[in-house]
């Protein structure tokens, strides 16, 4: 109703503000439609959120894009912020997160938290007794090597836990691998504590690659998670 | 354990405080408090930090060891109670708990109160109850007060489950004697606490974590993945843990968890005294005299039991123990 009003009191505005984001122009009053954002960008460096992470935040495993859909809002801020700031390096989204305002970072995270999305296809790591390995290191840990099992943070179900600790079932392989190696090689600088900076540099690649392959096989809604 | 003993400066205090210690009275980490004599060791004369036991020559058998057998089940029965005590003995327990929040790596690490030591220095008589005290009966007391529940009845399941757990892991051990890892480290212990200090450095390396109202906190599928340090669903008065020494010791050897050792002495000591200078579920002992509980069976410098502590009397107004009414 309200928005009927508004469109006939300013039916020139709208035309042109839809015109406007058709074409990619920047314009104020939709820089905080995350939806609009994440669709066609902001107009500004920050292109459209959706060209790698699918239309619906499911991802693109192939090249390792992660999955957004579903992860805590106030985590994915962080990410944000911290790929502004070059805490997590990246090239790609260095310039993408530095041209979102402050607002939009916000609005663009509680969106993308509050979207469901079901699993982005990726083919499967065809490899069981990898695949048991990394469930091993995910639920038990090594703890005479000083690794903890991921299930300490990020729950038994991989579901995670609270604003720092983020989901992990539902990501692809390639992603878990690349955040793993980029903690070991410091790339990737904003964990609290250095608390995966520290865990990361005690596994080896084939640990990482085990790691990576189990949480790239558990479904996005797992929530089981009872047993070792 | 095995540091200690190969350095001549620390080897003495250690001996001192494991002997005031009491072996058996430290074998595991969830004993009902008792009130200890300390004997404060001796600081080491460089100043430099006492080093703290890594680790433990004993290496207990792998799950790929436990037997295709009707003992093999009761074993993997005692392993499935410690790693997920919540669904495991739930009809046992009163808080949000799991054995393996203090044991860790289901009870195989050392310096976290590992079960294969504990399994060594049983039967062993205990003031506490003036007798003694078999395995089982050790284990019933962890239900009662570091999980808040009640204890499970001797010969139960649970109990045979997790005996049978505990006898596996020790397999090859020597009985009657104290393995280096055992417990928890016994650190020097500072002149007093600083409960200012304590809270920043809970701020700084435990909130994140635990919460910053000390609640823990759990998975969106309910699982509580960090557990509770205080209030209602936390460990009750009458838990080892509510000793700050126990708590110290195993802050220091494991917290924050993958970054052991990297708190002080003084950091662990104090960030212990804060944990345990909140309310938690009442002493299970406790007959509605605050004042006599305390006489009988607190007391001592590592227990702030009946004590006030930030203008609240600790145990004064705390919730009833054991698992609340469904």
């Amino acid at each position: 109703m309200l928005l009927a009003r508004m469109y006939r009191r300013h039916q020139l505005k709208w035309s042109l503000m839809v015109i406007c984001v058709a074409f990619g122009v920047s314009n104020p009053a939709f820089a905080l439609d995350p939806a609009s954002i994440a669709r066609s960008g902001n107009g500004d460096a920050a292109t459209a959120c959706s060209s790698c992470h699918g239309d619906h935040g499911e991802g693109l495993p192939d090249n390792g894009f992660p999955r957004l859909a579903g992860l805590d809002s106030r985590y994915l801020r962080t990410q944000l912020e911290a790929f502004a700031s070059g805490a997590r390096a990246n090239e790609i989204m260095h310039p993408i997160a530095k041209a979102l305002s402050s607002d939009e970072r916000q609005s663009l995270a509680s969106y993308y938290s509050g979207l469901i999305a079901p699993k982005a296809q990726q083919q499967a790591v065809d490899d069981d007794k990898q695949i048991a390995d990394g469930k091993s290191i995910a639920l038990d840990g090594i703890w005479n090597k000083g690794i903890p099992s991921c299930s300490q943070c990020h729950a038994k179900s991989g579901l995670g836990v609270g604003a720092s600790f983020p989901r992990l079932a539902g990501q692809s392989s390639t992603y878990i691998g690349n955040s793993l190696a980029a903690w070991k090689d410091g790339s990737r600088g904003n964990d609290p504590l250095s608390l995966m900076a520290g865990i990361a540099s005690k596994l080896d690649q084939s640990q990482i690659d085990a790691v990576a392959a189990y949480y790239g096989s558990l479904p996005v809604d797992r929530s089981e998670g009872k047993k070792p | 354990m095995s540091d200690i003993a190969s350095d001549p400066k620390t080897w003495f205090a250690g001996v001192l405080f494991l002997a005031a210690a009491g072996f058996a009275g430290y074998s595991m980490g969830c004993y009902p408090v008792e009130p200890v004599k300390v004997v404060t060791a001796p600081q080491p004369a460089t100043g430099a930090l006492p080093q703290t036991p890594k680790g433990s020559k004993f290496i207990p058998p792998g799950d790929d060891k436990i037997p295709d057998t009707e003992f093999g089940k009761s074993v993997r029965l005692g392993q499935a109670i410690f790693y997920d005590t919540q669904n495991n003995a739930k009809e046992f327990i009163g808080n949000s708990l799991q054995c393996s929040n203090c044991h860790l790596d289901k009870g195989r690490q050392p310096d976290s109160a590992p079960l294969w030591a504990a399994y060594l220095v049983y039967p062993a008589y205990r003031a506490k109850n003036g007798h003694v005290n078999t395995f089982q009966e050790r284990l019933q007391g962890c239900f009662e007060y570091s999980m808040n529940g009640k204890a499970p009845p001797l010969g139960d399941k649970t109990l045979v489950a997790l005996e049978s757990y505990a006898y596996f892991l020790a397999k090859g051990a020597p009985t009657g004697t104290v393995l280096p890892g055992q417990g928890y480290p016994k650190l020097p212990r500072p002149d007093k606490f600083d409960f200012a200090n304590g809270k920043e450095v809970y701020s700084q390396k435990c909130a994140l974590c635990h919460g910053a109202d000390g609640a823990g906190q759990q998975s969106p599928d309910g699982q509580t993945v960090f557990p509770p340090l205080w209030g209602s669903k936390s460990y009750n008065w009458g838990a080892g843990m509510s000793s700050i020494n126990n708590a110290a010791g195993f802050i220091k050897a494991n917290m924050p968890l993958s970054q052991g050792n990297t708190l002080t002495d003084k950091q662990a000591w104090d960030v212990a005294a804060y944990i345990d200078s909140h309310e938690r579920p009442q002493d299970p002992r406790f007959k509605g005299s605050l004042a006599e509980t305390q006489k009988e069976h607190h007391g001592g410098a590592n227990d702030l039991y009946g004590t006030t502590v930030g203008g609240v009397t600790l145990g004064k107004d705390s919730v009833p123990s054991g698992p609340l009414p469904q």
